[in-house]
Parts: C-alpha cells; sequence; structure tokens
C-alpha cells in the first residue's frame, strides 16, 4: 500500500450554502459585462444609426437561427460528443422547405413535419455511426455535413428558391412582442426548455455524467447510449427547428448559407462555457454568447468595416475568451479543455 | 566470479519517515538470470524505482556497474547509457502503431538525421527479431498481436536498447523484467523464458521480477528476496527448496496448506447470494456464496482472477459464464447482468478506479453522492437542489467528509475524502450486496479505519460485502472470510484463528505451489 498519513483538513465551519465568491461572481458575469461594453462603444461611435431599437430588435431576429444551433450543438457536446453537421441540418431543414413547398406545393404544416422529421432522421444516422460502430463522432458529422451538403445541391439544383408560403414568413417576422419580431422568442421557448432540463431535471445530470465520465455513469445503471442518442436526435432537431426560422426570416431557401452558421455556432457554444455557469456549456451562456459576437459583427459591419474583420472577430473572441477563462481557473477539468 | 554488471551496495531510501528500502546490497554477474522476490511493499518496485531513476537514494549507497561507481542519484534515462533497460508489466508499447514503430520507437524519434530511411528501419528491426527466432511481423499492429508476441517484443525491445550501448563499450548490459508474466498463458510463460535464455547467452544480464515462485525457480540461477525493505534472502537456485523461497519471502516457515480446504464454503449464517460458476478473462468457473451480513474477502497474486469478481457480479465486464441467485430467488445469468440491473437488485459497487470509473473529479460532491438515484430529488416537475444539499451535508456529517461542503467539486477533497464521497453514495442506499475492489487504495489511514467502521456497521445490520484486495492487511481486519485465488480457481479459504495479515500473504504463495499441482495433477496418470 502507499497510503501516507496525510492529516484531515480541518472542516470549515458553515452550512450546505455554498459561499458567495466575488470572483467566481465577476467571472460568471464578464461576459455579458464586456457585452455591454462593446454597445457602449459601438454606441459612442454611432449613436444615431447603432443606438436605437430597431437596430436591436432586428440583430436579435435575424441570430434567432444561430442561437437556435447554437444550443443544438451544446446538447451533443454537454454528452461528450461533437455534432458538426448542425449546420447542414439547417441547411437540409430549409432546402426542404423550399423544395417540397414551393416546388411541390405541399401544405406548409405538413412539410414542417417532415423537416423535423428528417432532422430526427440525422441525429440517428449520426447516432448510429458514432454509437454502434464507434467512430469518433468528429469524423462522422464531418461525413454528414458533406453528404447534406451535396443533397441540398441536386434538391434545390443549387439555386435559392423563393416564395415559400407566407404564413411561415408571418409566424417568424410578421408579428412583433415589445418591438422584437417573433423569431427571437421562439429561440428563447428553446433557451427555457433547455436551462430547465439541464439544471432541474434527472436528465440533465445523466447528460453531464455520461459526457464527463462515461464508465462513472455507465456503472451508475446509465444507460450511457441511450443518453447519446437522445442528445444527437435532440440536436439533429433542433438544427432542423434553426432550419425552420431561417426560412421564415428569408422567406425563401438558400442551399448555401447555412455553413457559414456553424463556426459562428460553434464559437458560441465553447465562448458561453465560460459565463453563466463557467466550465460548463450552458444554455444562456450559449445565448449571451450568441448576441455578443452579433452585436460586434453588426457594429463593425455599420462602421463599414471591410467583411473580412467579421471573421476576426468571431476567431479573436473565441479564442480570447476562453483562453482568459482557462487561466483564471487554474487549468482545472472543464467542458472546454 | 566474473566482474558483477550490477552492484548495489548499502542502498537506502526514507519516504518521509518510513523506510522503504534499509540499506540493500547484492550484484548479478554477467550471463546471469536474477530473480528478484518479495511481497507487496518489501520494496522490490522502490529498488527498480531508484535504478530507472525516478527516486534519489538515501546518501551513502553505492552502485557500480560493469565495475565502474555511478554517480547516484541517476538521473531519468541515464540507465540507458549505461546498458541497462526495463520492461514494465504494462510493457509501454503503442497499441495503435506497427512493430517496427514500436521497435524502433527511440531511433525513429531521436535520429540525428532528418530522412528516415523506412528500408533500412525495416531491415534492422527484422534482424533484431530474427536474432530470437520470432516470426512477428514488422508491419502488424501491437493490437493484432497476442499477449504473448507484444511481451516477447517488449522484451526484444529492451534488449535492442542496451545491444547498441554495449556495443560501445563492449560490455554487457543489463535487462530488468518487472513482473511481465502474470497475464500470459503458460506456452506464453514458456516463450518469453526461451528470450530471457538467449539474451542470457549474449553475456547481458537479466534481473526477472515476480511473484511466481515456480516461475523464479524455472528460469533464474540465483534469487535475492527483500522483507520490509531488507534483504531477507539470497538463494542459489539450483540449491534452494520452494520452501526455502517462501520462507524467505513472508518471514518464517510455514505448513502447507491441505489440498481439502477447498471443499466448499463453510458458512456460518444463512446463504445470501450464491454465485455459479463465474468466469471472466482470467476467472475460470468459480462458485462462492456470500452469507447474509457476511464480508467477504477475495484475493490472490496479481492475474489470478479474484479481481474480476465485483465486476462480473455487477455486469461491468463481459463473462464468459456464470449466474447469481439471491436469497433463494431463480438464478440469474450474469451476462443478462448491467449495472442498472445489478442497481434495481440493490447491489453496489465501488470500483478500485476512483477517479475513472467511480466518480467524477469536475462535478460537485451533491452530484457525485446522488447519481445512481437523483431521480428521487424531482419534486413537482423540479429537481431539489436544496434538499439534495442538505441530505448530501447530512451524509458527509455522518461520514465524516472533511470540508463537508457538497456544492465543492469532487477534486476539492484529498483521495480518503473522496473515497468517502463514494462510498456514503451507495451505502446510503442500503445495499443487500456491496462489491468493493481495492476501496482504501490511496487512502490515508485514518480514512481507512472510517471506511473499515463503516462496513463493519453496515454488515452487522445485515448487508454483505465481498471485497477484493491484494491488502492482506485490509482484508484481514475487515473479513469473516477470505478465499485465496490461483491462476483462476479458488484454492483455499481462510478463516477463523488462520485470518491473519501473515496468515493471507502465506497462503497467496502457497497457492502457487498448489495451482501447479492442481493443473498437472488430473490429466496424466502415470505421472512418476
Amino acid at each position: 500500500m502507499t497510503e501516507a498519513a496525510t492529516p484531515i483538513p480541518a472542516t470549515p465551519a458553515g452550512g450546505h450554502r455554498p459561499a458567495f465568491r466575488l470572483g467566481r461572481f465577476i467571472e460568471r458575469i464578464a461576459l455579458i459585462f464586456v457585452w455591454i461594453l462593446l454597445i457602449a462603444a459601438f454606441g459612442a461611435a454611432m449613436p444615431q444609426a447603432f443606438l436605437n431599437w430597431g437596430n436591436f430588435s432586428i440583430m436579435f431576429a435575424s441570430y434567432a437561427p444561430a442561437a437556435v444551433l447554437a444550443l443544438a450543438i451544446i446538447v451533443p457536446l454537454t454528452a461528450g460528443d461533437y455534432d458538426l453537421s448542425v449546420g447542414a441540418t439547417l441547411t437540409l431543414s430549409s432546402g426542404l422547405i423550399g423544395v417540397l413547398n414551393v416546388w411541390h406545393q405541399m401544405p406548409i404544416g405538413l412539410v414542417l413535419v417532415i423537416a423535423i422529421g428528417v432532422g430526427a432522421l440525422v441525429g440517428m444516422v449520426n447516432a448510429l455511426f458514432i454509437i454502434y460502430f464507434r467512430i469518433p463522432s468528429l469524423v462522422v458529422t464531418l461525413g454528414t455535413t458533406s453528404l447534406m451538403t451535396g443533397i441540398v445541391q441536386w434538391m434545390t439544383n443549387s439555386s435559392t428558391i423563393g416564395g415559400i408560403d407566407n404564413a411561415l414568413v408571418m409566424a417568424v417576422v410578421g408579428g412583433r412582442l415589445f418591438g422584437v419580431p417573433y423569431a427571437f422568442y421562439y429561440a428563447m421557448i428553446v433557451v427555457v426548455a433547455m436551462w430547465y432540463v439541464f439544471d432541474y431535471t434527472p436528465l440533465g445530470r445523466k447528460l453531464l455524467f455520461v459526457g464527463r465520465g462515461r464508465e462513472v455513469a455507465r456503472l451508475n445503471g446509465i444507460a450511457v447510449d441511450h443518453v447519446r442518442f437522445g442528445a444527437l436526435v435532440t440536436s439533429g432537431v433542433l438544427a432542423s427547428a434553426a432550419g425552420i426560422i431561417y426560412a421564415g426570416v428569408l422567406g425563401s431557401a438558400d442551399p448555401y448559407s447555412g455553413l457559414n452558421f456553424l463556426l459562428p455556432a460553434f464559437a458560441a457554444a465553447f465562448l458561453g462555457a465560460t459565463t453563466i455557469l463557467p466550465g460548463r456549456f450552458n444554455p444562456w451562456g450559449a445565448i449571451v454568447a450568441v448576441y455578443f459576437l452579433a452585436t460586434g459583427i453588426t457594429g463593425l459591419t455599420m462602421l463599414g468595416i471591410p467583411l473580412w474583420v467579421t471573421n476576426v472577430f468571431n476567431g479573436g473572441a473565441l479564442i480570447l475568451a476562453v483562453t482568459i477563462s482557462q487561466l483564471t481557473r487554474g487549468r482545472e477539468a472543464t467542458d472546454i479543455g | 566470479m566474473a566482474l558483477p554488471v550490477l552492484k548495489l551496495d548499502g542502498i537506502a531510501k526514507t519516504f518521509g519517515g518510513a523506510r522503504a528500502l534499509a540499506g540493500v546490497s547484492f550484484s548479478v554477474a554477467p550471463g546471469e538470470v536474477h530473480g528478484l522476490l518479495g511481497k507487496n511493499g518489501s520494496g522490490k518496485s522502490t529498488l527498480v524505482k531508484i535504478l530507472a531513476g525516478f527516486h534519489a537514494p538515501d546518501p551513502g549507497g553505492r552502485l557500480d556497474f560493469n565495475g565502474e561507481a555511478v554517480d547516484l542519484p541517476l538521473k531519468p534515462g541515464d540507465f540507458r547509457r549505461l546498458g541497462m533497460s526495463f520492461v514494465h508489466q504494462n510493457l509501454g508499447l503503442v497499441p495503435s502503431l506497427t512493430v517496427l514503430e514500436n521497435l524502433r520507437f527511440a531511433h525513429l524519434t531521436t535520429a540525428k538525421s532528418g530522412f528516415i530511411d523506412w528500408r533500412r528501419e525495416r531491415a534492422t528491426a527484422r534482424e533484431a527479431l530474427d536474432r530470437f527466432g520470432l516470426s512477428i511481423d514488422t508491419e502488424e499492429r501491437i493490437d493484432r498481436l497476442s499477449p504473448v508476441e507484444r511481451a516477447l517484443l517488449a522484451i526484444v525491445r529492451a534488449f535492442e536498447e542496451i545491444r547498441v550501448a554495449c556495443a560501445a563499450t563492449g560490455r554487457p548490459g543489463l535487462v530488468l523484467l518487472d513482473e511481465p508474466t502474470p497475464f500470459l498463458p503458460r506456452e506464453g510463460v514458456e516463450k518469453l523464458f526461451g528470450l530471457v535464455r538467449s539474451i542470457a547467452a549474449t553475456g547481458s544480464s537479466v534481473i526477472f521480477i515476480s511473484h511466481d515462485i515456480d516461475e523464479v525457480m524455472t528460469i533464474t540461477d540465483r534469487i535475492t528476496v527483500l522483507r520490509d525493505g531488507q534483504l531477507a534472502g539470497s538463494l542459489v537456485t539450483r540449491a534452494a527448496t520452494h520452501e526455502q523461497v517462501v520462507e524467505a519471502i513472508v518471514g518464517r516457515r510455514i505448513a502447507r496448506l491441505g489440498v481439502t480446504s477447498h471443499t466448499g464454503p463453510q458458512l456460518s449464517r444463512p446463504a445470501f447470494a450464491r454465485i455459479a460458476a463465474a468466469a471472466g478473462t482470467t476467472l475460470e468457473p468459480s462458485d462462492i456464496t456470500i452469507g447474509k451480513g457476511e464480508i467477504l474477502g477475495v484475493t490472490g497474486l496479481i492475474g489470478s482472477g479474484y479481481e474480476e469478481l465485483p465486476y462480473l457480479v455487477f455486469g461491468a465486464r463481459p463473462c464468459r459464464s456464470g449466474s447469481i441467485a439471491f436469497d433463494g430467488a431463480e438464478p440469474i445469468a450474469l451476462s443478462a447482468m448491467t449495472p442498472k440491473r445489478a442497481i434495481d437488485l440493490d447491489l453496489a459497487l465501488l470500483p478500485g478506479d476512483r477517479q475513472g470509473a467511480s466518480g467524477v473529479d469536475s462535478l460537485p460532491i451533491v452530484d457525485n453522492m446522488f447519481l445512481p438515484d437523483v431521480a428521487r430529488f424531482f419534486r413537482g416537475g423540479r429537481l431539489s437542489r436544496g434538499a439534495m444539499l442538505r441530505e448530501a451535508f447530512d451524509l458527509g456529517t455522518r461520514y465524516e467528509v472533511r470540508p463537508n461542503d457538497p456544492s465543492l467539486k469532487l477534486s476539492a477533497l484529498s483521495g480518503g475524502n473522496a473515497q468517502k464521497v463514494l462510498i456514503a453514495r451507495w451505502m446510503n442506499r442500503k445495499p443487500r450486496l456491496l462489491l468493493l475492489d481495492e476501496p482504501t487504495q490511496g487512502v490515508d489511514v485514518g480514512t481507512r479505519v472510517q471506511i473499515f467502521a463503516a462496513l463493519k456497521a453496515a454488515a452487522a445490520s445485515g448487508m454483505s460485502v465481498l471485497c477484493a484486495s491484494s491488502d492482506a492487511e485490509q482484508l484481514a481486519e475487515i473479513c469473516d472470510r477470505v478465499l485465496i485465488f490461483a491462476r483462476g480457481r479458488i484454492l483455499t479459504e481462510i478463516t477463523g484463528a488462520d485470518l491473519t495479515k501473515d496468515g493471507i500473504a502465506e497462503a497467496c504463495y502457497a497457492s502457487i505451489d498448489l495451482a501447479g499441482h492442481v493443473g498437472t495433477a488430473s490429466p496424466s496418470v502415470h505421472a512418476s
């Protein structure tokens, strides 16, 4: 035996309420604080154009698909799997809406059901290869991404399909609440639902343990494969939902733009894991991160800064935030590292 | 005698206040196969680590290699320059790379020229394998090799490492084999011995470390035995008997155990679980009965199969056969057992690998504590965090977890306190059968006492315990009965007055001899 007589540390007198730690609190709100600073900076530069509710309401609505996509990603990420295929699933979903609704005149309600079903199917295919054939999730979802991108190009003849049923457009951007189009609130519904599942249900605990310690989870009676399967199907369904919102926002189906969402969505997922509940992928953090990045890009665009700067901003913000977070936390194990 | 390859003189090592090695001296002659024996904690591994340069010995000792004094402490990697190499039990091969890449690893990663001549590397590797008549394909991946081929390859690689150094100095080298055999089948061990003899025939020496006395007596020329950090015996193998070796290892003469003692379990209490024909990777079909409220220990030398039992019963590892019946109910096939089902049957398993299989360090104590039964805190549509924290705090108080703040991450606790949390997790569920694997490994002395007390109290109230452990002291302290395994079978049962630390250790060593008899007795009637 190798045990050494280590003294037992003294018990701090204390109850079971976690103590308020200022450092932790600052870390939790740091990104929100930087977001406000960013808004203030752009506001100072462009008081008229930037600092008006119309600008923000458009931003909130037009980034709703990206927000849902970021939320989709964090489900399998929490369970320990990467789903790179969400961007292509978004495109597939909006492409299907265009083809079935516009070209084949199918009723929009049925088309949406099909789109969601196809999203679930994509998740199942991913899960089949990842869980049952034990192929790394990164490889599988990279493959299905390319596969779906090809299918969409075939399906749409690589053309943008306009003229999607006005009912969908109206439902997504037709109405406003507090001046913000409905699209934003759909994203909010997803956040609240995910927040509930992650933090207030046994399922959320299972998801977390499956991601952090598969063997621990298995030996504690958790059906690890079922949880991973469910997480991948959920991300497929949510990515499809993001595609529906995207089709509604645009009023058309664009066979190419989905992939442009992928990297920002991943950036937001990881950036979000540095805030609200630092160290964990968490829905509110992801939302804050999406709109933080959106604010930066919107502001920069309005300043007339060339397009390439937005990519630099996305990537730079991600690396910087995650690095700062990792340094302040002394390299302890988190979802990010 | 020729100039010894390795000569140790008064090598000592103290950790804190504990003496791990108290001035050990012995020498290894050129071309000699030298056995190094001793119980766990006898100082063998400390000695190996000093030679490998992981530990600095206490000042005052002397180490000569081929007659030249070596500066102590050795730095990691120094051994290679001297002409010494090691094969550890895990062999140090990369499973996903080829035989060639593994064999030439050191050369390929340190070569001065930026270009790798694969044709020449392949020829060199082929030559190294052919030298010992091994027909292993150089392009085969390590994970496609049999365990024996892997062990042989690791030894060939170790010899290749010293061959270069030896060619430069013109002097013999030394290969140190640290428990290379416990997971090999019999015929594999024979092949390995053939290789060891070939190496010795080149004039280099081999140090062979093993728990298996029969193996050591078969292959070695001389044997050095360590006990409690001191030299306990120096024997010429040809002239030594099995009893003398065992005596040197355990420190006193022991009576051979009667073969009749494994006729069946002697239960003094009603049976709770009957395990029938349980077999795993190394465990051969074994029948075990665990009494209600009994703490049953299973042990043996490393690789003897006992360590699989808790996992097989819990459905955590694939079994070859077996069933288990609780309280006289219908038997359940072990192949149909899953951790989920085991938990539903009120079984609990505390794995030996605390960080990899038992708890998640990066998540809070409270979540670790209630992992199997978090659902019971789901009330009125939400998980009651407050109730979880309150109960976790109460449990932490009962099991003396320090610091007792359940919102901390598990990593904030010492090894012993983390183990208390994980024991509390299972005990709180009041299991009918608790399965343990090395429950106090890496746990401080104070915690050990607390864990023992908790186990005994729970057993007194009717919980049955199956404890797999290599720690004889621990088994002697908590168990009502201990089963000794060797080569996958139960050989002896120890109860009553024999159930002491020394009694268990002796039985483990004696069992090797019995296993030899059991293995060869049945088929041939005309044996002399």
